[in-house]
């Protein structure tokens, strides 16, 4: 049975390397019974694939979509395992946005006066501050969901584009939690249900899938240059003060005369504030759809299709790479 | 001598099937690490800008380094083997492991797989903050196995980690968890799954004597419904006990492969000093 192993040969020869000093080694035999191109003829006879080779696709998809179970179950854990230690528990899934809210509304409804011309200004608020927050922590997530979860890249197989799919969707999850205390404040301040609310849903939807695209591109990113996370505060910042989330775009735009139209449209433009609009024209009655951008829905789809596809091709041509070094 | 003959009598019925059939086939991989951040000490502020400004002179002295991990390694596995890797500490075994599961890349050459060999652990999947019982289904999910059959086999899982002996602590948080009890209840649910090819990074030396003897079982039991496993251990006993056959690698190259008596014979004069066998 000796020939089974033709790799090397058995009996290792005692010869001593001038440069080993620490430790007697014996040099391995070199001559390999297979050749080069054998190995890959036998790998090729028996249909063998290269390990860890990035699947087309159509494959990664389909291998994508049979893992739904574990993205969900995921996110799902990782919502509950957040607040476990708290003593409230799962109150503070709901408290954290409201705190949030509480704190905004005081420092731009009280102090700096930006309520004025905005009508229903804290369900306004609220919805601006909920929504982009959604946008925003998905994006740091996605950042970190490769850098961060090296050890789950390295332990176990499974289509990488899984983890920051995950993370945007506890942020789904989370974002439910929020619109429950919207629900909330929306009944304490008057906002009367209306048969428009159900726009919340393709609103979500497309915000969803625009929030997963964008954090797969940054979760390549920040895989391979994981110094993104110290950057991304800065630039979210940046993004949600001209995103209209604790003012009134219009009213910005009416202030500064000398604003160039092509700047206002690009304000209107911005993905943020399609998101955030479309919401609080679901929501609040007084907010009329004629504050809402020119092609609304034509942006809201745009964007969610243009981050959603590129993203995902942009994140499944470096699979490989995931977890490298 | 038992096992021995078993294997021969295996060889002899796979020669009867006129062929072997190859599940891994490793040609002549190499693997290197880079490692960033190594720089000599201080923070290094200014070698990171050394980094940015000439990014190829400065990769030596800004503290990229090269390790050199496994070198020029060929094998072929065939389906049935148990093979075990042997070698000193740092010689390169579970990176080699982990290049056959297609979670490290190779540098030069190319690992051919039948199938998605998996690496045996699911640890990173699971968290401390939840109850085993969601950690078995969180895991069951994260190796790709559906709700079902988690459903199916979750009381197994459950027995045979032996969690549930001294109350029921499977509906407590993980962290709660004695360390024993918390790897027994890993190595339950990484078990649960049938594997093609499947690689064991030294799993048997989890929990107590009790649980050793049950796992080590239930490596064999996987072991005949795997095509081929590898084991990677400093327990020689397991590596007689469960292989048939040993790689050797000593310093990232392959020193010996045959049958495991031979390279554990050679690997254990090697380890004990000159010529002092055991």
């Amino acid at each position: 049975m000796s020939d089974d192993y033709g790799t090397t040969a058995r009996t290792p020869l005692p010869r001593v390397k001038a440069a080993d000093v620490s430790q007697v080694l014996h040099t391995p035999p070199k001559t390999p019974a297979h050749g080069h191109g054998d190995l890959a003829a036998l790998a090729e006879r028996y249909g063998l694939t290269v390990s860890g080779a990035r699947p087309p696709l159509p494959e990664y998809v389909r291998q994508l979509w049979a893992r739904r179970h574990f993205i969900t179950a995921f996110a799902t854990a990782k919502l509950t395992a957040q607040y476990s230690q708290a003593k409230l528990g799962q109150v503070w899934q709901v408290m954290t946005p409201l705190l949030n809210a509480a704190v905004y509304y005081f420092i731009f409804g009280v102090l700096l006066g930006t309520k004025q011309g905005v009508s229903d200004f804290i369900p306004f608020l609220v919805t601006g501050v909920f929504v982009w927050t959604f946008t925003q922590s998905s994006i740091m997530a996605g950042t970190r969901a490769i850098a961060g979860n090296l050890g789950l890249v390295r332990a176990l197989h499974f289509p990488r584009a899984a983890l920051p799919i995950s993370f945007c969707l506890q942020q789904l999850q989370q974002l439910l939690f929020s619109m429950a205390a919207l629900l909330i404040i929306l009944f304490a301040v008057g906002v009367p249900p209306a048969p428009s609310w159900i726009l919340v849903l393709p609103a979500l939807t497309l915000q969803f899938i625009f929030n997963a695209g964008l954090s797969m591109i940054l979760a390549r990113l920040g895989a391979k240059t994981p110094d993104i996370a110290q950057l991304m505060p800065f630039i979210l910042r940046t993004w949600m003060y001209i995103s209209g989330v604790m003012w009134s775009i219009d009213n910005l735009i009416s202030k500064h005369h000398g604003l160039p139209s092509w700047a206002a449209d690009l304000l209107r433009a911005n993905p943020a504030a399609v998101y955030i609009d479309l919401m609080r024209f679901a929501l609040i009655d007084s907010f009329h759809a004629s504050k809402l951008p020119p092609h609304v829905w034509v942006l809201a789809v745009g964007w969610a299709l243009v981050a959603g596809v590129g993203g995902f091709i942009y994140f499944w041509k470096a699979e490989e790479t995931y977890g490298r070094g | 001598m038992a096992d021995n003959t078993d294997s021969a009598t295996r060889t002899a019925l796979t020669e009867l099937m006129d062929e072997k059939i190859p599940t891994v086939i490793a040609d002549s991989v190499d693997i290197i690490y880079r490692i960033h951040g190594t720089g000599s000490g201080r923070g290094s502020a200014t070698a990171a800008l050394n980094r940015i400004l000439r990014p190829k002179q400065a990769e030596k002295a800004s503290g990229i380094r090269t390790v050199h991990a496994v070198k020029k390694v060929s094998f072929v596995a065939y389906k049935g083997e148990a093979i075990g890797l042997i070698g000193t500490n740092g010689s390169g075994k579970s990176t080699l492991l982990k290049a056959i599961a297609g979670l490290q890349p190779v540098e030069n050459g190319k690992i051919y797989t039948d199938g998605q060999p998996s690496l045996l652990g699911v640890n990173a999947a699971l968290m401390g903050d939840l109850t085993g019982e969601r950690n078995v289904y969180l895991g069951g999910l994260a190796m790709g196995m559906s709700r079902e059959q988690i459903k199916e086999r979750y009381q197994d899982i459950v027995d045979f980690s032996g969690i549930n002996e001294k109350g029921d602590f499977i509906s407590l948080p993980m962290r709660t968890y004695s360390s024993g009890m918390g790897s027994r209840l890993r190595f339950s649910i990484a078990a649960a799954k049938d594997h093609d090819v499947l690689l064991i990074d030294e799993a048997l030396s989890t929990g107590d004597a009790r649980f050793q003897a049950r796992s080590a079982e239930r490596i064999q039991e996987m072991r005949q419904h795997a095509g081929t496993v590898f084991l990677v251990s400093h327990s020689n006993s397991a590596i007689r006990e469960t292989c048939e056959r040993a790689l050797w690698l000593e310093r990232g190259e392959l020193r010996m492969d045959g049958p495991t008596e031979e390279v554990l014979e050679a690997y254990e004069e090697f380890t004990s000093g000159k010529g002092k066998k055991k």
